[in-house]
C-alpha cells in the first residue's frame, strides 16, 4: 500500500498545530533561512568566489526542484534567466492564485502553515538578491490574505523581514497583494499587469519575459506557492539529499489533489513518481463508489488533457544503458512530471479528478468550457472568440440541442486555438480539455447529436411537419 | 521626429542581417525605430516582410503605434539556421543553409528577427491561421456592412476577401454588445463590430497622451469603453476612427454621409496652423465630406489634430464670393474678369511710387504671395500679412494659425514681426499718402485699418472667399478660391515647402488666386510669365532664395525643406 510523505505538509494536520509564528518556531521554523544567512563566501580551486546566494541556487539547481504551479519548470533554471548585472532591482513574486480547477494544495499551506511559505520565499529572494518581493494572492482566499498579512507581520516582528534579517546585512520588504477573482491573474505576466495595477492581460512573449522585463520591466522571477516551500526543505537537506526524494528528473514531493468521484477526496503528499494513478485513486482517495468504473481521469487540474479509462500509452523506461519503451495503463502511470507529459497529458498543478460511470462526459466537459469561456481575459482572438463559442457548442450538446456533426464542427473549433495561436497558455488549456474528451469520447458526442435529431424529428412530425427547420441558435443561451 | 534625425537613424543603423523570406533571402536592418520613443529596437519580423514588399496582414499592428500582438491575424510560421554538434551551421546539399523549423507559430508583428531566420508567409498552416482568426472575428461580428461607414475601407471586408469563407458555420446565438455608444463629442462607438485590437486605447494614451479608453468586462463580451462620465474629448480623438480597422469607433462627423468608395482623394495640406499636416480630402460632386490625415513622417505621422480635421465646412458655405464686383455709384455691381483685371492693372500701373498699400494673408500660397509681391515690387508698396497666433501643443498644433507664414516671409510680404506694418498702412492712408489699397483675404477692418479709414482710399481691391466688412467696401471684388479649389504649395512653420492638389471647384466665377495674379502681372509687365502652376512654382523658385533648388517635381507628395 503506498504511503504519502509528508514534507511540507508534515506538520499542518498535527493536532496543536497553529499558524503563529511560535507555533512554527517551535518546530524548527525559520532553520532553514538561518543557515541560508549564515552561508561564507566559498573560495573555488580557481581562485574564484562563491557567494551565499550562489551557494543557495547550485543547491537548488541540484535538488531538482521543479514548478509546482503547472509548468513544471525547473525552479533553478527559470533563476538562472535573471540578469544579476542589469542595475534594475530584481522583483520575486509568490504566485498564490491557485485557480485551476481541482487544486486545492496551495490553499493547505496558506491557512495552515503560512510561515513555511514565507520561510521559502524569504530564502528564494536571498538567493536572487531581491529586496523586494510580493505575495500575489487570489481575491477569494480572504482568510487567507489575512492569515499571510498577520504571518508577515509576526516575521517582520522577529526580524525574518525587514532591514538587516537576523543580522545579515540583508533587506528584505515583503507585501502582499490581492487579486479581485480572476483566473488569469495567475499566468504569470497578467499576474505582474495585475499587481502593477492594470487589466490582468498576458504579456507578448517576446519580449516581456518576466526574468527580463517582468515587474516594472525589471527582472523578476515568479514562483508558485508550493515551490517556494520546497526551497525550506532544500536548504535544510542540502540538494543533493532532497534530489533523493522522488524519481530522477522528477524529484521531491508534491502535494497532489484527489478530487471527483471518489470516496476520499483529499490532497495527498507523495515521492513524485513513487505513486501511480491507481494508488492516487484507490489507496489514497478510497476508490470509487461501489458499483462504479472509472470512466476518465483528468490529470493535472481542468486544462489537462483527459485520459480515458483503460487507455494504453508507450513509455519509454531507462533500461541499463539504453532506453525501452513499455505498454502502460492508464492506471499504472506513475503519477510524477515527465511521464505523464510523455502520456500526453500533463501533471500541471497536481489535481487528479476522478470521473466515474455516472458522469456524463458531454456535461462534464460542458462545464469545463464553461469555466474557461467566463475566464477568458479576451485580449487575443482565437481564447477569446474560440472558448465562448466551445462553451456554446458544448451547452447546445449537453441541453438535447445537439447535431450529427457537433463533434467534428467542436473539434475544428478546439484546433484553432492552441498551439501558440495565442499569447499565453490559456488557449491551450480551453482547447486541450475539449480536444482530448471529443476525440477520446467521439462515439458518445455522435450518439448524442444523433438522437438529438432523431427526437427533434419526431416531435416536428408529431406537429404536422411545422417547424421542420432546426433553429439551435434561438434556442441555444446567449 | 523630424526628416533629418530619421535619416540620420537610418544611416546610424547600418547594420543589416539577412532573414529569408518564403524561400527568398533579403537583406534587412538589426534594428529600426520605435515608433513612440525613437529608440533603435530590434527589427520585427512584420517590419522586415513590409520592407520588401511581402504582405503580412494584421489588424492591432500598427506601424506608428506600440506593438499589441492581440489579433493573430500575423501568425506566420519561421524557422531558425539548424546547428552542428560544434554549433556551426548545417548546409543542404545545394549549399543552402538548413533551418530548424520552430513547432510552433509566432506573431510577426512582436517577433524580432535574427540573421538567417526564415520567415514563412505563404504555408498552408499560415493561410489556415489567418483563416481561423478571421472566423473568430466574424462569429459575433454583426455583419452589417451595408449600413456600416467603414464598409469599403474596412480590414474584415479586405481579409474576408483573401482569407473568408462564402458561408458561416457558427449556429450559436452571437454575443450582444452596446451599440450608438457616445464617447465622446466626436467619436461614436459600436462595441459588436469592436475587434478588440485595442489600437485606439494605444493611440490616445501613447501618442495623444491622454489614458482615456479602455477594456472593460472580459472574454467575448469584452467592451471598449471610456471611464464612466469622461467624455472622450481631446483634439485628437477622430485619429482613433482613422486607425479603427473595423466600423467600431466612427466620427460623428462624417457617419452616414457618404459611402466611402464614392469619395474622390485629393492630396492636399491642412490649413488650419503652420504645422501643415499632410491630409486627404474626401469630395464628392464638388463638395468636401472629410479630411483625412496623410502620412508625412516630417510633419505630421499619420495622425492629424480634431479642430484641422473638422475645418472644411467654410468651403461649403452658401455665402461663398462668387461673382466679381466693381462699384459704380456708390454700389456693388457684377463685372467680369476681363474688365475688373483690366481696370484694376491700370490703376496700379498709374499709381505713383508709394501710394500703394497691401496686405496679403499668409493664408495665401507662395505662388501668390510671389506674384503679389511681383505686382508692386516697382511701386515702393508697403505689404504686410495679419499675424494670427494662438496656443501650440504637444503634438502637432502649432501656435502660428497661419499656414504659410514663412511663405510670407520668403516671399517679402510680411513685415518682419508679421503685422507691425499694418499700422504704417493704416498711418499713411490716413495722411493721404497710400490711395490704394490691396487686399488679399483678410478683413483689415479688425486688424488695424477701420472700416472709416477704407473711405479715404481712392482704390480699394479685394480678394477673398467670404464677405466681411472690408470685402463690402471693395472697389473691385475678386472672388477667390480655398486651397482645395486650387493647387499650391505652403511652408510650413519649420520650413518645409508642401504642394497641394485642386479637390474640389471653386462656387460661381471665382478664381484661384494666383491665376488672377499671373493676369495682373501680366498686363501690368506684359511678361508673359508662367501660366500654369508647376512652371509659376519653378520660376519662383529661381527668383525667391528661400526656394532656391526647389522644383514642383521634386516636392513630391511630402514636400521639400526650404532653405529659410
Amino acid at each position: 500500500m503506498a504511503q504519502e510523505y509528508r514534507l511540507i505538509l508534515q506538520h499542518a494536520d498535527e493536532p496543536g498545530y497553529t499558524n503563529d509564528i511560535e507555533c512554527y518556531l517551535r518546530h524548527g521554523g525559520y532553520e532553514g533561512l538561518k543557515k541560508a544567512l549564515a552561508l561564507e563566501p566559498k573560495t573555488l580551486e580557481d581562485g574564484s568566489v562563491k557567494s551565499g546566494p550562489e551557494q543557495i541556487r547550485d543547491e537548488v539547481r541540484t535538488s531538482g526542484v521543479r514548478g509546482r504551479g503547472g509548468a513544471g519548470f525547473p525552479a533553478a533554471r527559470k533563476w538562472g534567466f535573471i540578469n544579476h548585472n542589469s542595475g534594475k532591482p530584481i522583483y520575486l513574486i509568490c504566485n498564490a492564485d491557485e485557480s485551476e480547477p481541482g487544486t486545492f494544495k496551495d490553499r493547505q499551506i496558506i491557512y495552515k502553515d503560512p510561515h513555511q511559505m514565507l520561510e521559502g520565499t524569504i530564502i528564494a529572494c536571498y538567493a536572487n538578491n531581491v529586496h523586494l518581493a510580493y505575495i500575489y494572492i487570489r481575491g477569494e482566499f480572504h482568510e487567507g490574505a489575512e492569515i499571510l498579512n498577520r504571518a508577515i507581520r509576526e516575521a517582520k516582528e522577529k526580524n525574518f523581514i525587514g532591514k538587516n534579517i537576523q543580522g545579515s546585512g540583508y533587506d528584505l520588504e515583503l507585501y502582499l497583494h490581492r487579486g479581485a477573482g480572476a483566473y488569469i491573474c495567475g499566468e504569470e505576466t497578467g499576474l505582474l499587469e495585475s499587481l502593477e495595477g492594470k487589466r490582468p492581460y498576458p504579456r507578448i512573449k517576446p519580449p516581456y519575459f518576466p526574468a527580463a522585463y517582468g515587474l516594472y520591466m525589471c527582472p523578476t522571477i515568479v514562483n508558485n506557492v508550493e515551490t517556494l516551500c520546497c526551497l525550506k526543505h532544500v536548504m535544510l537537506m542540502g540538494g543533493a539529499e532532497y534530489a533523493k526524494l522522488g524519481t530522477p528528473n522528477n524529484t521531491g514531493t508534491r502535494i497532489v489533489c484527489v478530487s471527483g468521484t471518489v470516496k476520499r477526496p483529499g490532497y495527498y503528499e507523495v515521492e513524485v513518481g513513487k505513486v501511480t494513478i491507481r494508488e492516487l485513486i484507490h489507496d489514497f482517495a478510497g476508490g470509487l463508489p461501489e458499483g462504479r468504473s472509472l470512466q476518465a481521469v483528468i490529470p493535472g487540474g481542468s486544462s489537462a488533457k483527459v485520459f480515458r479509462a483503460g487507455e494504453k500509452f508507450q513509455i519509454k523506461k531507462k533500461a541499463g544503458d539504453g532506453q525501452e519503451t513499455v505498454e502502460m495503463d492508464l492506471e499504472d502511470l506513475p503519477y510524477d512530471f515527465d511521464t505523464v507529459v510523455e502520456a500526453g497529458s500533463m501533471s500541471g498543478s497536481g489535481a487528479v479528478m476522478v470521473l466515474d460511470d455516472s458522469v456524463d462526459m458531454i456535461e462534464a466537459i460542458a462545464n469545463i468550457a464553461e469555466f474557461y469561456a467566463h475566464e477568458s481575459c479576451g485580449q487575443c482572438t482565437p481564447c477569446r472568440e474560440g472558448s465562448l463559442w466551445l462553451k456554446k457548442a458544448l451547452q447546445r450538446l449537453a441541453h438535447g440541442r445537439g447535431r450529427k456533426e457537433d463533434a467534428d464542427y467542436i473539434l475544428r473549433i478546439a484546433d484553432n486555438i492552441p498551439n501558440g495561436r495565442t499569447i499565453c497558455a490559456f488557449g491551450e488549456a480551453t482547447a486541450w480539455p475539449v480536444q482530448s474528451t471529443v476525440r477520446k469520447f467521439r462515439e458518445v458526442f455522435e450518439a448524442r447529436g444523433a438522437e438529438d435529431e432523431a427526437r427533434r424529428a419526431r416531435e416536428t412530425e408529431g406537429a404536422g411537419g411545422v417547424g421542420k427547420e432546426m433553429d439551435v441558435a434561438a434556442s441555444s443561451q446567449p | 521626429m523630424t526628416n533629418v534625425t530619421a535619416e540620420r537613424q537610418e544611416k546610424s543603423a547600418v547594420e543589416t542581417v539577412s532573414v529569408w523570406i518564403d524561400g527568398q533571402a533579403y537583406d534587412v536592418p538589426k534594428t529600426m525605430p520605435h515608433p513612440v520613443s525613437g529608440e533603435q529596437v530590434g527589427t520585427t519580423m512584420i517590419q522586415a516582410c513590409h520592407m520588401h514588399g511581402i504582405d503580412v496582414p494584421y489588424y492591432c499592428y500598427h506601424p506608428k503605434l506600440p506593438v499589441a500582438g492581440n489579433c493573430r491575424m500575423c501568425l506566420v510560421e519561421f524557422g531558425t539556421p539548424a546547428l552542428g554538434p560544434d554549433r556551426q551551421p548545417l548546409y543542404n546539399e545545394d549549399g543552402s543553409p538548413q533551418i530548424r523549423k520552430s513547432p510552433r507559430p509566432v506573431i510577426a508583428c512582436a517577433t524580432p528577427i535574427s540573421p538567417g531566420m526564415a520567415i514563412y508567409t505563404q504555408t498552408p498552416e499560415a493561410k489556415q491561421m489567418r483563416e481561423s482568426v478571421l472566423e473568430f472575428l466574424l462569429i459575433n461580428h454583426p455583419l452589417d456592412c451595408p449600413i456600416c461607414d467603414q464598409a469599403g475601407e474596412c480590414k474584415l471586408q479586405e481579409y474576408a476577401v483573401d482569407y473568408g469563407k462564402a458561408d458561416s458555420r457558427f449556429v450559436e446565438q452571437k454575443v450582444h454588445k452596446p451599440k450608438q455608444v457616445d464617447l465622446g463629442p466626436r467619436i461614436m462607438l459600436d462595441d459588436e463590430r469592436c475587434i478588440l485590437c485595442s489600437r485606439c486605447i494605444r493611440f490616445t494614451r501613447d501618442i495623444a497622451g491622454d489614458d482615456a479608453l479602455g477594456f472593460a468586462d472580459r472574454g467575448s463580451y469584452s467592451i471598449l469603453t471610456n471611464y464612466p462620465g469622461k467624455p472622450f474629448d481631446n483634439n485628437y480623438t477622430l485619429n482613433t476612427a482613422d486607425i479603427c480597422p473595423v466600423g467600431a469607433l466612427t466620427s460623428k462627423d462624417f457617419r452616414f454621409q457618404m459611402r466611402v468608395w464614392f469619395l474622390k482623394e485629393t492630396k492636399s495640406v491642412c490649413t488650419s496652423c503652420g504645422t501643415g499636416c499632410n491630409i486627404m480630402i474626401g469630395s464628392r460632386n464638388d463638395r468636401i465630406y472629410r479630411y483625412t490625415p496623410r502620412e508625412n513622417d516630417a510633419v505630421n505621422s499619420c495622425w492629424m489634430c480634431d479642430y484641422g480635421r473638422l475645418n472644411y465646412k467654410w468651403i461649403n458655405r452658401e455665402d461663398r464670393l462668387r461673382e466679381v464686383q466693381q462699384r459704380r455709384d456708390g454700389a456693388p455691381a457684377k463685372t467680369n474678369w476681363s474688365v475688373a483685371l483690366k481696370e484694376v492693372a491700370e490703376r496700379i500701373e498709374s499709381s505713383p511710387s508709394g501710394s500703394i498699400g497691401v496686405v496679403a494673408s499668409a493664408r495665401l500660397t507662395n505662388e501668390e504671395l510671389y506674384l503679389v509681391r511681383r505686382l508692386v515690387q516697382d511701386k515702393d508698396a508697403i505689404t504686410d500679412s495679419v499675424p494670427r497666433m494662438g496656443e501650440a501643443d504637444h503634438l502637432l498644433v502649432d501656435a502660428d494659425k497661419n499656414p504659410n507664414t514663412n511663405g510670407a516671409h520668403a516671399t517679402g510680404i510680411a513685415a518682419k514681426k508679421v503685422g507691425a506694418d499694418i499700422a504704417t498702412i493704416a498711418d499713411r492712408i490716413r495722411q493721404g499718402k497710400i490711395k490704394t489699397l490691396l487686399v488679399f483675404g483678410e478683413d483689415v477692418t479688425k486688424h488695424g485699418i477701420e472700416a472709416d479709414l477704407l473711405k479715404e482710399l481712392d482704390t480699394l481691391v479685394v480678394s477673398d472667399i467670404l464677405p466681411n466688412a472690408t470685402t463690402e467696401r471693395a472697389d473691385y471684388l475678386l472672388p477667390g478660391c480655398a486651397h482645395a479649389e486650387k493647387r499650391g504649395t505652403f511652408t510650413n512653420a519649420k520650413g518645409r515647402v508642401q504642394k497641394f492638389m485642386k479637390a474640389i471647384e471653386g462656387p460661381g466665377d471665382a478664381r484661384p488666386e494666383w491665376e488672377f495674379l499671373h493676369e495682373l502681372v501680366q498686363r501690368k509687365t506684359h511678361d508673359g510669365g508662367s501660366a500654369n502652376l508647376p512652371a509659376l512654382f519653378n520660376e519662383m523658385a529661381e527668383q525667391v532664395p528661400a526656394f532656391h533648388g526647389l522644383s514642383w517635381g521634386e516636392l513630391k507628395d511630402t514636400g521639400a525643406q526650404a532653405s529659410l
